[in-house]
């Protein structure tokens, strides 16, 4: 595909995210990105390297809940080097004294634990005004309400009922007082156009999501409530064909999104990503 | 385990990556009239739901004692199956055979009219429901007007329920007769009007049997007919500064291109300023090589020829095919605030990447979205639409929205929030614009910033003077408006009358602050260079600049090494006793408490001490609602 090509369609959906990474660091004071080293976040890295011509000028934040795959932790350090990451890791260690873990407590109890309160707290600590998420619009229903930037209360909290009119290019451009916004370059993307866009552009990211004994990794989230699905795709391009012929959701191994009807909605609203 | 069966084929068409490009379509009209229960079934019968989706839905319809409805396939937040409305802007993707679609559920409750604009803003087409049964509402009407502001102009019109009026044709003319000609009214056309039955699927994607008397296209036929959005490529060069990246040795021009194309080559045209430099690279990473021509809708990442001075909001294109650069035009606006608004009040004013403050001069009329009727008023209430002029600060550079739509419309902000956008109609001209006195605003307007007096206090020899040269150099190559007022300079020339008495002192802070109060007048940014060593002097220089933005900057070294530097010799001969009253020797410096810069030269660099210094007066300059960089 020649470099030049403006109207394909992956180039529109990469132009768009270069635009919305710019207006964000344009706008904002204080700019950090958290990395899950998942697909999403990955493609995000990629995308803002592309937007500030090679170099990342804000940091990256990995909340390590102990329980990330070995694998990760390996493609972590690896992903570091290549891409020059400026990284911070944040644990809750108080929650993991206190024995917080999947082995005696419920999913939400843990992931609101070990992931939203240590990300509040870094929140607090650095003084972030905005946060670049890889949320994209088909991932969930509570999602698709999502806007390119998404103001969040001091608490965290998204006034899903009452948002910002976003048009014409023009987004939230300040944090309410003691908040953060909350920006999305990815919204428009499916997952299918993460993975073909990850075979255009060669970016690096984890095995995991390829099959292995019939199985593989379709998101990756903690171990102990992340399951594989059955599935022989071992390359990018079987992983492509695959998904043009799925009508699976792409969370469907993610145990804590099915724990009530409305847990996904209830994890949001205290913070979760 | 909860695995699933993904390789397991289903009957969902594949498509190619060609085809794959999405058509984003917003579907509007008045609340209750269908829209939900239409791309619930549109869904469906496009065989675009995830496996059990449907299950999953009836599942919970039953636990809590409600009939499904295909409308719930969408309502997936708590508060809208309560409310039985949908609150926001749902994005839902799906395929016919021709090609992939992005669909915008926009709600039709009056409340949500900012979210029924968010997402009619991005679509390229539209499908506006009416309820057969109930016909032409208030709803239906608003949100044609905002359609037609826009700038969507692929409509089709689906008149729903027709299960509800025994599937009657007289109906159905009559509810496109009246709606017709109110759409041709706004310079709108439908492309078609179709009779629909969502609830039952009924011409959405299969062919209803109850309405033989309908020749015309299915919905799904209709929207694979639609076009794509025009391409902006052929337009004159529109390239918004969105910012200046100096992260190594490039200083890079971001932006996107939002009409027209770009080369490396092209001589450009920065506005406003209208000053003008040529491409030298794209620097597109991860390289080797960079694009040879973005076009619209690219990023750029440009370095150019000449180093000239360049900042967000400018509007980069090629000399021979300019935007306008004015502050003062006519504009069709669509308001959305919760308050009012007002005639005379003030707002933000944002286009493309400008930013800037800008007064609603004149509410000419205001115009009701249902009816049309247009009546007088100083301001004008949440939902509706006007027609005003807009006068800005300062000038900005922008086309006509019948030139270029996409450089001719604008979002209007207060309190950090959008409330409301608009359209510009005409440029209004010159012989408009205020008389009589200039104005401080009319100055800073010309310069592209406000004045400032810079205030640099410490001991002689502390090295005040070359910070200040330095910072002069910098803002002088930034196309900045700048003096320097040096107190060695006034002290052989205007204070030659002056010795070194506390009485002395004082008027010779007097003088230096009347010279750059009326250095700051003519829209200097006026750096001051004088020891000022006491600070009850100083306070009334401050005072005395109280209409200006007064920044004070200590350079503070400490004495040993002002006197082993002693450049000009003062030291010996104030130990000499040849100079009586020498600060720092024979006479007392009060330190400042509070100043806005603390420069300690024994820890700072000179080149951060200029930078410092230059990021205060940005600072400051920014805090006074200015777009400003050095």
């Amino acid at each position: 595909m020649s470099r030049n090509a403006q109207n394909d369609h992956l180039t529109r959906l990469e132009q768009t995210s270069i635009h919305v990474f710019r207006e964000a660091f344009a706008n904002f004071r204080s700019v950090c990105m958290p990395w899950s080293m998942g697909k999403d976040s990955n493609v995000l890295i990629w995308l803002a390297r592309k937007a500030f011509c090679g170099k990342i000028p804000f940091p990256l934040l990995h909340i390590d809940t102990t329980y990330e795959f070995p694998e990760m932790y390996e493609f972590r350090e690896k992903a570091k080097a290549i891409h020059g990451i400026d990284l911070i890791v944040r644990v809750n260690e108080d929650a993991i004294r206190r024995g917080i873990g999947y082995s005696t407590h419920d999913p939400v109890t843990v992931t609101h634990e070990l992931k939203t309160v240590p990300f509040k707290a870094a929140i607090d600590e650095f003084k972030w005004d905005a946060l670049v998420t890889g949320i994209r619009r088909d991932e969930d229903p509570t999602r698709a309400k999502e806007r390119w930037f998404s103001p969040r209360s001091a608490e965290g909290n998204w006034d899903y009922k009452d948002q910002p009119p976003e048009f014409w290019g023009q987004f939230a451009s300040t944090a309410p007082e003691g908040g953060h916004v909350r920006v999305q370059p990815l919204l428009e993307w499916t997952e299918l156009d993460i993975w073909e866009y990850i075979r255009r552009e060669n970016i690096p990211n984890p095995t995991l999501y390829f099959s292995r004994n019939g199985k593989r990794f379709r998101s990756l989230g903690c171990h102990p409530i992340t399951h594989p699905v059955d599935s022989p795709a071992s390359n990018i391009d079987e992983v492509i064909e695959e998904l043009k012929l799925t009508k699976t959701s792409e969370r469907a191994g993610r145990a804590q999104d099915h724990v009530g009807r409305n847990s996904m909605q209830e994890l949001r609203a205290k913070g979760f990503m | 385990m909860n695995t699933q069966n993904l390789s397991q084929p289903v009957s969902s068409p594949s498509l190619s990556i060609e085809d794959h490009r999405k058509m984003h379509v917003v579907v509007v009209g008045h609340v209750d009239h269908g829209k939900s229960t239409f791309v619930g079934r549109l869904l469906n019968d496009t065989d675009s739901l995830p496996n059990g989706k449907i299950e999953q839905v009836r599942k919970n319809c039953a636990i809590e004692g409600m009939e499904f409805e295909y409308a719930f396939l969408l309502d997936a937040l708590i508060e809208e199956q309560e409310q039985n409305i949908t609150i926001d802007t749902t994005r839902i993707f799906f395929r016919t055979k021709q090609r992939a679609y992005a669909i915008i559920d926009a709600p039709g409750h009056k409340e949500f009219l900012k979210n029924m604009v968010t997402g009619a803003a991005s679509a390229s087409a539209a499908l506006l429901l009416i309820d057969a049964k109930e016909g032409v509402m208030d709803q239906s009407r608003r949100h044609a007007f905002l359609l037609s502001l826009l700038g969507v102009k692929q409509l089709v019109v689906l008149v729903n329920k027709m299960d509800l009026v025994n599937h009657d044709e007289a109906t159905y003319e009559k509810i496109r007769t009246e709606y017709s000609a109110f759409l041709k009214t706004l310079g709108l056309n439908a492309v078609h009007f179709i009779p629909i039955a969502a609830k039952h699927g009924e011409n959405v994607v299969e062919r209803s049997t109850k309405m033989n008397w309908w020749k015309g296209p299915t919905v799904t036929e209709a929207l694979d007919n639609f076009a794509h959005e025009d391409d902006l490529t052929g337009l004159p060069l529109r390239l918004p500064v969105s910012d200046i990246y100096r992260f190594d040795e490039r200083r890079i021009i971001a932006g996107r291109v939002e009409a027209g194309a770009i080369r490396p080559g092209d001589e450009l045209i920065f506005q406003p300023g209208g000053r003008r430099s040529t491409v030298r690279t794209f620097e597109d990473w991860p390289g080797p090589q960079s694009r040879e021509v973005v076009g619209t809708g690219g990023s750029a990442s440009v370095t150019l020829s000449e180093q000239i001075f360049v900042e967000r909001g400018q509007v980069a294109s090629h000399p021979s095919n300019q935007p306008r650069v004015g502050r003062e035009f006519r504009a069709r606006i669509f308001w959305l605030g919760k308050e009012p608004l007002q005639q005379n009040k003030t707002y933000r004013l944002r286009l493309l990447t400008q930013n800037v403050e800008a007064v609603i001069a004149k509410i000419e009329k205001i115009t009701d979205a249902s009816t049309l009727e247009s009546k007088e008023g100083t301001s004008v209430p949440r939902d509706s639409i006007c027609e005003v002029i807009v006068r800005a600060t300062r000038n900005i550079a922008y086309d006509l929205h019948n030139e270029c739509p996409i450089t001719g419309r604008f979002a209007l902000e207060e309190g950090g929030r959008i409330h409301g956008g608009g359209i510009i109609l005409d440029a209004i001209s010159k012989s408009e614009a205020p008389s009589g006195k200039v104005t401080a605003s009319e100055r800073g307007a010309r310069a592209g910033h406000p004045p400032a007096v810079v205030w640099f206090t410490g001991l002689s020899g502390s090295g005040k003077s070359t910070i200040a040269e330095a910072v002069e150099r910098r803002l002088f190559d930034a196309c900045r408006n700048v003096i320097r007022v040096d107190g060695d300079d006034l002290r052989v020339s205007l204070n030659r009358d002056l010795g070194f008495s506390a009485a002395d002192r004082a008027e010779s802070v007097r003088r230096a602050s009347a010279v750059a109060g009326l250095f700051a007048g003519t829209g200097h940014i006026t750096l001051v260079t004088l020891i000022a060593p006491l600070a009850a002097d100083r306070a009334k220089a401050r005072a005395a600049l109280a209409n200006h933005t007064f920044i004070e900057v200590f350079v503070d070294a400490p004495l040993a090494v002002c006197e082993s530097r002693d450049v000009k010799g003062l030291y010996a001969k104030a130990r000499r006793g040849e100079i009586a009253e020498f600060t720092g020797i024979s006479s007392p410096y009060e330190a400042p408490e509070a100043p806005e810069v603390h420069i300690k030269t024994d820890k700072t660099s000179q080149e951060e001490a200029v930078d410092l210094v230059l990021s205060a007066i940005d600072k400051v300059l920014q805090g006074k609602g200015d777009d400003w960089e050095v």
